[in-house]
């Protein structure tokens, strides 16, 4: 296999599966454009740039996030790939039209792993809200249980042994222009009721029950 | 049982604070928004009037009132004997506490131009940072080079080491102070680079927001405080 042709293959900034615009009025054209066009798109470049040339190079997103995680004490490659992983996640785990309280299974262990879903949209909220500095809040799966978990900075539960379903992104850069004067908490709020693809999440969680089996 | 052990253990003359505190007549210290030395715009055009005010009246204002709550509630933890509610509180004090100490700092290390905001230090401080930095440019590529590398938000920092007797350029992260990282560093200069700081200005483009923050840095300001600490 081509190294350089792996390398393309692996680490491509992939678009969102809906247009720049389509989030509107939730999430702007304007902030797609940046989060999507310079931040994903610096840490893909970046992220290329660092792992060539070295034994990383062509070598899986997941298997180099797994490698350089190293227990918490971070390699240089860590904060790249990570990062290109969580964005093109997150952007799958929003549509246009998204949001509100999910169906059938998917609610049914909601509520059975939180009591309700007004109970899991309290502490998914509470997570991202809390998470101080930069980081992300997540819906994951581990030992057949659904559950809360947040992050700071790159780190995803890919690292801590569970498996993403949902993610919100709450670095500053994610809603410092949609939602101005510092309004995380309306952020979230929009995100829950407007933003979350339940379809991205069931099938997330079809693959996680899969692999665990 | 607790007023017993108490007062058992207090001489007469603590016998009276005792009964003050258990009345709840002892206040903690709480903390307020410092005001800017300038308007919100007197920093323009390296940064905008627009940062300035949600930076300092919706940021900086809400470390300073999560920090006076985490301290509400850790005086209550503290004279319950709650020792777990204590040590739980410690994050929110790290984080809402540091940062109404830095940005308390920040404030100060900014200044208008026409007040000798980007006047090159004179005197002790820059004798000091040429003798360590070789030069003020050489500091100032090193601190925005740092700044611009820092992964997720935090500072960067000049500080003295007062025990070593030196300059050093140090990050930390989030709203951890620079006494964090060694407890003998003064801050001189910190330069905030979550991007609150920057974003609504230059966006994504860190390193143009560290080129242009230099031309508003109020040396005279870190000149005083390396002379006092000395």
């Amino acid at each position: 296999m081509a190294a350089s042709a792996a390398v393309t293959a692996n680490y491509v900034l992939k678009p969102p599966p809906y247009p720049l615009d389509a989030l509107e009025p939730h999430m702007s054209k304007q902030t797609l454009e940046f989060h999507w066009g310079k931040h994903h798109r610096a840490y893909v470049d970046n992220l290329k740039k660092q792992v060539l040339g070295s034994e990383l190079e062509g070598k899986p997103l997941e298997h180099i996030i797994q490698n350089t995680y190293n227990n918490g004490d971070l390699l240089p490659p860590f904060n790249n790939a990570a990062q290109a992983w969580n964005h093109e996640f997150f952007w799958e785990s929003m549509k246009p039209g998204g949001g509100g309280k999910p169906s059938g299974e998917l609610l049914a262990l909601l509520e059975r792993d939180f009591t309700s879903y007004e109970k899991f949209y309290d502490e998914f909220n509470a997570a991202a809200a809390t998470q101080f500095g930069a980081g992300w809040a997540w819906l994951a799966y581990a030992d057949n249980k659904l559950k809360v978990v947040k992050t700071p900075n790159a780190v995803n539960p890919l690292v801590l042994g569970s498996f993403p379903l949902l993610t919100i992104d709450v670095w500053e850069h994610a809603y410092y222009l949609d939602f101005q004067q510092n309004r995380r908490p309306d952020y979230i709020k929009t995100f829950m009721n407007n933003l979350v693809s339940w379809e991205a999440v069931s099938s997330r969680l079809e693959a996680a029950k899969a692999a665990s089996s | 049982m607790a007023i017993r052990s108490v007062a058992s253990r207090k001489t007469l003359a603590g016998l009276k604070e005792t009964s003050s505190r258990l009345l709840g007549l002892r206040s903690i210290q709480t903390f307020t928004l410092p005001d800017l030395p300038y308007d919100y715009s007197a920093l323009e055009p390296a940064i905008s009037g627009e940062i300035m005010q949600i930076h300092h009246q919706k940021h900086h204002q809400a470390y300073v009132t999560n920090y006076n709550n985490a301290l509400e509630q850790l005086d209550q933890a503290v004279n319950k004997g709650d020792a777990s509610g204590v040590v739980k509180l410690q994050s929110a004090i790290k984080f809402n506490g540091g940062g109404h100490v830095n940005h308390s700092i920040f404030w100060k290390n900014l200044a208008p131009v026409k007040e000798g905001g980007g006047e090159p230090p004179k005197g002790a401080l820059g004798y000091a940072i040429d003798t360590h930095f070789g030069s003020l440019e050489g500091l100032v590529k090193k601190m925005s080079a740092e700044g611009a590398a820092l992964q997720g938000s935090g500072w960067v920092w000049l500080g003295l080491d007062k025990e070593l007797k030196k300059l050093v350029v140090d990050t930390t992260a989030n709203q951890d102070p620079l006494v964090t990282k060694g407890g003998s560093l003064v801050p001189l200069v910190g330069i905030d680079v979550w991007e609150h700081a920057y974003y609504l200005q230059y966006k994504n483009v860190r390193p143009e927001y560290l080129k242009n923050v230099w031309k508003v840095v109020n040396w005279k300001y870190a000149s005083e405080v390396y002379k006092e600490c000395k």
